[in-house]
């Protein structure tokens, strides 16, 4: 079978990129292999742990249940678009440092991508809305409750 | 795991995505939210030659009254929109309280409701809800349209009454009467997880406060979302006390054939059919009598 490439723009933490992409290509590998940003991470590949979550147009999503040609025109938020500058965390990376919500890392770009798009909407969450917006995200190591810490820590911080 | 490849293209208006549909048949899919299909892609489950992706055609989006008893929910309407829509706990209240146990926050901010009725997972929520509600679907080809009763769509296990060439497009519910009250319930191993066994009801009383109406849907309760006639049917007339319920929760035991699967028995599944129905009934009927 001939394999089909569509020329895509599309915007990943503030910069335009234009690439050409096969039609097969997922949204996890466009972001990991074609602009090297390999800070999302892969677990299953179908939707279930949440490793691979971006914000695409303000939403947390899946990248690995969409096409890189589904993002023509579109706008993308990684993990690595999360801190200001490489010198100052973003509010729930430092959280997530000063409340040990991390042990191998692997589930916590999901989980900060999650966290952040969660946030935006809702400042001011109790515990219970706190879980309920990280049933989407499999984490091995933790138990999630130093998880669910930092971000009630991130979100008296970020309201100051 | 990746997929096989294919052919993509981003439909610019409905027609060419049901042009494109009707040339290429069986060989082509539909894309909405992606949340079932490319999964299934990914482990080259399934293998289509051709991506019609219809997330452009934003007028297939949206909820909008339809008379005085009934709405009309576009096929691209996301789950996300539905959840954060006030308009919608008031007049579909199972739709309400079913949308937070379908999968999980980023899974809902792409599922579409036409994706996720025409999937037609048994163990899916909406399937079973929009057979409890009776409501029907509107179906759209080159050809022309037609509306489909619920009670027709689901026609067996992840497979429908839609043609080939064929596009859901709506949906049509009834809204809640007055004197209703709807409850849904599920039991699932994890919250979010698809429900070993989920109960829609609805129940609307008469003047002299006994069943005028009574509808329950299942969800993975045999190998499609099920309407259970002879619960349903059993309630009408009666008082709605625990004698009545206990009955319509026997019926419903005894009319399922639950798949049985690695978390839940078959007989596990029956025992929770039973007991969710009784308790879903129980709570309806506190809503409608609270309600009138
Ligand atoms: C981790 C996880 C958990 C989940 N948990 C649940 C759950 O608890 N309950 C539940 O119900 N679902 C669950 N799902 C499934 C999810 O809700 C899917 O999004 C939904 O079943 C399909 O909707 P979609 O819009 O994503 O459709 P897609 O995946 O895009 O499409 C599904 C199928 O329908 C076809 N299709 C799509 N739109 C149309 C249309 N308008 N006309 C004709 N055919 C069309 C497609 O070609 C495809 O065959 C889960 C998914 C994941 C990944
Ligand atoms: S890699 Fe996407 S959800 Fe697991
Ligand atoms: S820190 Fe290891 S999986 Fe979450």
């Amino acid at each position: 079978m001939h394999t089909e490439t569509h020329a895509i723009t599309v915007t990943v933490n503030g910069t335009p990129y234009r690439r050409s992409v096969e039609a097969r290509t997922l949204l996890s590998d466009f972001l990991r292999h074609d602009l090297l940003l390999a800070g999302t991470h892969i677990g299953c590949e179908h939707g279930v742990c949440g490793a691979c979550t971006v914000i695409f147009d303000g939403l947390a999503v899946r990248s690995c249940l969409m096409f890189a040609a589904q993002a023509d025109g579109h706008s993308i938020v990684t993990v690595e678009g999360l801190a200001a500058d490489r010198h100052h965390l973003h509010p729930l990376q430092q959280a997530m440092r000063d409340c040990h919500g991390l042990q191998c890392g692997y589930c916590t770009p999901g989980i900060l991508m999650t966290m952040k798009a969660f946030l935006d909407e809702t400042p001011a969450p109790d515990e219970a809305r706190i879980r309920e917006a990280l049933s989407g995200n499999l984490c091995r190591c933790t138990g999630y409750q130093h998880i669910v810490d930092a971000v009630k820590l991130a979100a008296d911080r970020m309201r100051g | 795991m990746k997929p096989a490849p294919f052919r993509y293209v981003a439909a610019r208006a409905l027609d060419e995505a049901l042009q494109l549909k009707a040339a290429h048949g069986e060989e082509a899919r539909f894309l909405a939210g992606g949340q079932s299909l490319v999964p299934t892609m990914n482990f080259r489950l399934s293998q289509p030659a051709l991506l019609i992706d219809i997330n452009p055609l934003t007028e297939l989006a949206g909820m909008r009254k339809c008379g005085l008893d009934r709405v009309r929910i576009g096929a691209l309407t996301r789950y996300r929109e539905l959840e954060r829509d006030p308009a919608v706990a008031p007049i579909l209240p199972l739709v309400d309280e079913a949308l937070p146990h379908i999968a999980h926050p980023q899974i809902r901010n792409r599922t579409t409701i036409g994706g996720n009725l025409a999937h037609a997972d048994p163990a899916s929520e909406m399937p079973a809800i929009i057979l409890a509600l009776g409501g029907r679907l509107r179906a759209q080809s080159v050809k022309g349209e037609r509306w489909i009763a619920a009670a027709d769509f689901f026609t067996g296990a992840l497979s429908t009454a839609l043609e080939p060439d064929e596009m859901l497009v709506e949906v049509e519910l009834p809204t809640a009467p007055s004197r209703s009250g709807a409850c849904f319930m599920e039991m699932a191993r994890r919250h979010g997880d698809f429900a070993l066994v989920g109960v829609a009801c609805m129940l609307r009383l008469d003047e002299d406060g006994r069943c005028g109406e009574a509808r329950i849907g299942l969800c993975n309760a045999g190998d499609t979302p099920m309407f259970a006639a002879q619960a349903s049917q059993s309630l009408v007339g009666g008082k709605l006390g625990a004698a009545e319920i206990g009955t319509a929760a026997a019926l419903v035991q005894r009319d399922i054939d639950p798949p049985g699967n690695i978390h839940a028995s078959k007989e596990f599944q029956r025992h929770l059919a039973g007991v969710l129905t009784a308790r879903a009934l129980a709570a309806a009927n506190e809503r409608a009598r609270r309600a009138h």
